[in-house]
This record gives C-alpha cells, sequence and structure tokens, in this order.
C-alpha cells in the first residue's frame, strides 16, 4: 500500500507486544570501562607517546642489561688503545687481529685511558636512569604526603606548611648540595668501611648528597601541585561520607584524597624524571655528581670537554643521549597527562 | 590592594630572615672552615685571622653580630678575597651577569611569544609542527651541551664568533644563545598552549563576527590574555637569569655573580655566601611577589587573596 506522506496510517505490527528476542536486543551490556583501561587506551592510540616509550625500554635495555654481557667493563683501561677512534684498534689488538683471534670493536672508540667508550655511555646512561628514578621516587613521596596533609589540613598548618616550602624553594640549591657533601664525607667515609656499607664508595658520598638534596629541596613542586588537588577534593560527598563515618584523617587522606590525584601524581613524577636527570647531569659536569671511575653521562661531557678540538664525538655521544632520554619522558609524560587528564575525555 | 601587598611583603621579609638564618647555621655546622684549606699558614695566624674576622666567638654571638651588620647594611669583608668588601663584590660582578641575563630574556619574549602565536594560530599545519618540535628539542637539550657544541661549531670550527669573554657585542652571541634557549621553547610551549585557549572564546568569535579583522582581533584582543601565563613564568625567570648562571660563566670565561657564588662556596668564604644567598633570596621573593601583584592587575578575574 502506498502511504500518503501526511496522512497518520499506522501499522498495526508496531503495536504488538514485543517478543523475548526483541526485548533481549534492547538490554545492551557494555563492558564497564575502568579508569585504567580508560587511561591506557588512550594512551595506546598516542603516537608520540608509543615511540616514546618503546625509545625509553630501547635505552633502559642498553644501560642496565647490554654492559653485563659487553666483553669490555667501564672501568677498564686497555693499554695502549687511548683515543681510539670509533671502529679502529689499537697496534696490539691489529696484531691479535692478524693473529685471528676476535676482538671485539670499539664501536665509539676509546677515551684518554683506553676504556672503551660504549660501554662508558651505557653505564653512564644507567647512572642517570637511576638518579632520576630514585629522586622522582623520593620526591614523589614527600612532596605527595606533604601537600596532602598541608591542604587537607588547612587553616594555620597549610600556610606554616606552604610558608616552611616557599622557603625551602627560596635557598640556592648549588650552595646545599656543596654543604651537604661536606658535612656527610666524614660520616658517610667511616660508614663505608664498615661491613655491609661498601656499596656507599661505589656509588660515591656526592651522589648520596645529591640524593639527600633532591629529598630535601625538589619536593616543592609536588607538594604545591597536589596540595592545589586536595583542596578540591576534599570538598567531595565522599570524603564528607568518610568522615561521618568516622575514618581516621590518616585513612581518608591514604584511601581517599592520594587515589583520587593518581593521575596527576603519576604524570608530574613522570615529568618529574628528566628534570632530575637534567639536575644530575649538570651537578656531575660541576664536579659534583658520582665518584671516579663511574661514569654518568653529564660528568662524560664534562671529561670530553677538554679534547672537544680532536676528539668532539667524545662529547657529542653523551650530549645526545642526554637530550634523548630527557625528550622521550617529557614527551611520554605529556601523552601521560593527555589519557589521565578526565577533561581531554571525549 | 594596599593591605595584600603589605601582607605580602610582610610575609617576603619573614621568608628572607628564614632564609638567611638557616643559611649561616647550615653553613657553619659544615666542618671545615675558611682558613684550614691554606696549609702555609700557621696554627697562630690561623686563630689571629680568626679572631679578626670574630670567627672565635661563639656561633650564635657571630650569629647576633651578623645580623645586625647586615641590617645596617653592612655585610662584612670578603675572607678570602682579602681587603674587598661583599657589597663591591657583589656589585661590580651583578652588572655582568645582568646585562646578559636581560638580554637573554628579552630574546626568549621576543622570539618565544610571536612563535607561540604563530604556533597557536597555525595548529596542525607544518608551521605548527615545526615550531612544536623545535620547542620540544629545545627543552630536552642541556645548557652546557649547548654552549660546548655552539662552541665547537661556531667558535673553533668556522671561527666565527670569538668563545671567552665579554668585550665586544660579538662576544654575546653565543652566551646570550646558551642562556636563552631553553625559555624560548618554553615560552614558545606556554604561548602556544594559552593562545589556543583564547582563540577558541566566545569574545574572539564575536570579534571577528562583528569585523574584526584576524591580525587586530589576535593582538588587540587575544595576545592580551594568552600572555599571562608567560607573565608567570618571567618573574622568576628573570630573578635566575640575572643572577647569572655557572654554567655558561665558567664555559665562556665570564667574570659573573653565579661563577663567583659557586667558587664563594668552594672556598667556604662566609661572608660572600651569605651575602650573596641575601641578594639572590630577596631576588627571587621580590620577583615573585611583583608578579603576583602584576598579574592581580593585569587579571581582574583574580580576587585578592
Amino acid at each position: 500500500m502506498k502511504q500518503n506522506t501526511f496522512s497518520f496510517q499506522l501499522k498495526v505490527d508496531d503495536f504488538l507486544p514485543a517478543t523475548d528476542e526483541e526485548k533481549q536486543s534492547l538490554v545492551q551490556m557494555r563492558p564497564s570501562v575502568s579508569f585504567w583501561k580508560d587511561a591506557i587506551n588512550r594512551l595506546k592510540k598516542n603516537k608520540v607517546a608509543m615511540v616514546s616509550l618503546t625509545l625509553i625500554l630501547i635505552i633502559m635495555v642498553l644501560a642496565f642489561i647490554v654492559p653485563n654481557f659487553y666483553p669490555y667493563k667501564y672501568e677498564q683501561q686497555i693499554q695502549g688503545s687511548e683515543y681510539l677512534r670509533p671502529m679502529t684498534y689499537s697496534v696490539q689488538e691489529q696484531a691479535r687481529i692478524d693473529a685471528e683471534e676476535m676482538v671485539f670493536p670499539h664501536i665509539m672508540g676509546t677515551d684518554n685511558l683506553g676504556r672503551d667508550y660504549a660501554v662508558r655511555l651505557m653505564v653512564g646512561s644507567r647512572i642517570s636512569l637511576l638518579v632520576g628514578l630514585i629522586a622522582s621516587g623520593i620526591i614523589l613521596i614527600i612532596g605527595s604526603v606533604y601537600g596532602a596533609v598541608s591542604g587537607f589540613f588547612g587553616g594555620w598548618t597549610d600556610m606554616i606548611m606552604m610558608r616552611i616550602a616557599d622557603i625551602v624553594y627560596t635557598v640556592p640549591d648549588i650552595l646545599l648540595i656543596v654543604l651537604i657533601s661536606f658535612a656527610i664525607q666524614e660520616p658517610m667515609a667511616s660508614l663505608a668501611t664498615k661491613p655491609g656499607f661498601h656499596w656507599i664508595q661505589t656509588i660515591g658520598v656526592n651522589l648520596i648528597s645529591i640524593f639527600l638534596v633532591f629529598a630535601l629541596l625538589y619536593w616543592v613542586g609536588m607538594a604545591r601541585i597536589v596540595r592545589s588537588q586536595v583542596l578540591t577534593l576534599k570538598q567531595s560527598e565522599y570524603v564528607t561520607a568518610a568522615k561521618a563515618l568516622g575514618a581516621s584523617n590518616g585513612r581518608i587522606i591514604r584511601k581517599h584524597l592520594l587515589t583520587n590525584c593518581i593521575g596527576t601524581l603519576i604524570v608530574t613524577t613522570t615529568l618529574q624524571i628528566p628534570s632530575s636527570i637534567f639536575t644530575e647531569s649538570f651537578l656531575s659536569f660541576l664536579g659534583l655528581g658520582v665518584a671516579i671511575p663511574l661514569p654518568s653521562l653529564g660528568s662524560l661531557a664534562s671529561d670530553a670537554i677538554n679534547g672537544l678540538n680532536t676528539y668532539p664525538y667524545l662529547l657529542l655521544a653523551p650530549a645526545i643521549m642526554i637530550s634523548l632520554i630527557i625528550l622521550s619522558f617529557n614527551l611520554f609524560g605529556d601523552g601521560l597527562r593527555d589519557a589521565f587528564d578526565p577533561k581531554m575525555k571525549s | 590592594m594596599g593591605k595584600y601587598i603589605l601582607k605580602r611583603m610582610g610575609a617576603a621579609l619573614l621568608t628572607i630572615f628564614l632564609v638567611v638564618t638557616i643559611t649561616f647555621f647550615l653553613m657553619n655546622l659544615v666542618p671545615g672552615g675558611p682558613f684550614v684549606a691554606e696549609k702555609s699558614i700557621s696554627e697562630q695566624a690561623q686563630n689571629a685571622l680568626k679572631e679578626k674576622f670574630g670567627l672565635d666567638k661563639p656561633l650564635i654571638v657571630q650569629y647576633k653580630n651578623y645580623m645586625l651588620n647586615a641590617f645596617h647594611g653592612d655585610f662584612g669583608l670578603s675572607l678570602k678575597q682579602r681587603g674587598r668588601n661583599v657589597t663591591d663584590i657583589i656589585s661590580s660582578k651583578f652588572p655582568v651577569s645582568a646585562r646578559l641575563g636581560g638580554i637573554a630574556v628579552l630574546v626568549a619574549l621576543l622570539l618565544g611569544i610571536p612563535l607561540g602565536s604563530v604556533a597557536a594560530v597555525n595548529r596542525g599545519k607544518w608551521v605548527d609542527n615545526l615550531i612544536i618540535v623545535i620547542a620540544t628539542g629545545g627543552i630536552a637539550v642541556p645548557s652546557f651541551v649547548l654552549c660546548t657544541v655552539g662552541m665547537y661549531v661556531f667558535g673553533v670550527h668556522l671561527g666565527l664568533l670569538p668563545t671567552f669573554g665579554l668585550t665586544s657585542p660579538l662576544h654575546y652571541v653565543l652566551p646570550v644563545f646558551a642562556l636563552s634557549f631553553y625559555p624560548t621553547a618554553y615560552i614558545t610551549r606556554l604561548m602556544r598552549s594559552s593562545m589556543l585557549d583564547v582563540i577558541g572564546q566566545d569574545y574572539i568569535r564575536t570579534a571577528r563576527a562583528k569585523g574584526v579583522s584576524q591580525f587586530f582581533s589576535l593582538f588587540k584582543h587575544a595576545l592580551r590574555n594568552a600572555i599571562l601565563p608567560v607573565v608567570t613564568y618571567v618573574g622568576p625567570l628573570l630573578a635566575y637569569t640575572l643572577t647569572g648562571s655557572f654554567i655558561v660563566e665558567r664555559i665562556f670565561v665570564i667574570p659573573g655573580l653565579g661563577g663567583q657564588f659557586v667558587s664563594s662556596i668552594m672556598n667556604r668564604d662566609y661572608t660572600v655566601i651569605m651575602g650573596t644567598t641575601i641578594f639572590l633570596a630577596t631576588l627571587v621573593i621580590v620577583m615573585n611577589t611583583v608578579v603576583d601583584i602584576v598579574y592581580k592587575l593585569i587579571d581582574p578575574r583574580i580576587q585578592l587573596n
């Protein structure tokens, strides 16, 4: 039957009771998407972030795994092969090759003491990454607790705690690093001779003082961010409900406030890693970093400056490595921020 | 407004006082002293020196004396550079760093603001992508890398630019480049994101709908609001850049305040450390306070307190 456009010609079929099948088809059960899944899905779609993550993983493998079975050691000085160009051999090594022995090439040449530069670069990246990760962990713990307590209690507590943060922020960091490393030199040196504390000598007192300084100084930014989050979160109904049910302040901070700013915490910590690496390389460059012969990217660059005119690659290699690490962490952090920021949710 | 400024100044003074106190005691708690390293000096002479500078007195008396003198504007004599006044040292070194730093901040602003705006207006086009890539890369390169690579390429390899000292305008090129690279990249990113925010606002669309040209709507309406985050960043940036970067000053052999500060820490020149710390802290706090006040003056949306 031809339907007239403007008339109500109803179909009787449309008014029959629905069958069970039809009812079932309307019940649409979408799997619930959790906060984490949602964020990770968004992160996976972000190409730049995934490329940076891959880069970070490659650098980590190079830094933590490859040096363990690399034919050269970072502190091993090979006689007669000082300042070799990349992929060249010393006279002794050439003789061994002529005798049909296997000699692993110096991919990046050697430094002034005849140490293989490729392995030094990898171990240097390991130190820089470790510093970045550990320092960011310390900052995460101190900053989030401090900020949460300050924001949660508010009033006088908040004012005094934030004033202290201002003061900490204003003391010049170089001053503190030098003073702390002088101050802990004696106690650390005597502690290092005791059994079980030999690792102190390997890492170096300076590096420990850098960690101390990070713990003492650089939490301020993290604390401020967490505080501002907590200030808005503590107005939420669930916090009032928890209070009414008799939850202690510590429980509210741990279970309700900090868990709800987890996105911010992850993002800020990730972005803290490159800036910690930055600071460490800067300090090693000044000679306040790791103990000789342990290399870090900053000290490698610093050592290379004297021979800059003849051996520019000795400077360029660690410089590129630092830039790569910082760049990929920054880009990955940006990706994380996009993924965890609920405002971006479409 | 007056009450707010007074309150901020009170807080600033308190912060400076506490920073000075903490630095004083921390510095003196650390083992060793200014005259320990000089082995040629006999014990007697060391004691005489200590007496001359009042270092033999109990710490709390030293603290009281120092604070009283500092309050009167007397920051004492340098312990290491014989016969030189701390105020003299700072006032001779600071202008060198300040001129270099001032130029660097100016360069960063003059490059960063237009670059960020251009990127935002051409969002998603190749210009935007290019600027973003350069700016992101710029944030990742440490200043000592820039210094040394710039020195190698332009100074040694091409021989175009002098690599140390600050005697002619050409000498400024490399240090200013190294100092302004990071702030430029940062300001570009800041400017781009805030410009994107502002361009999407209704009042810009209204202005465009009323027939205001794109150029004019950007400069008259958008730029004024988009520049606010940059203002907050410039305060601390100025404070840190004017006082000199130790790295840049060491690599390019520039006699500035940054290098002076680090060498005084290494030498335990107590009075110079104290004087410079007070100077740096005051500058940082004053800049932050000024920025807060300016921010509230130019952005009426922000409530006082």
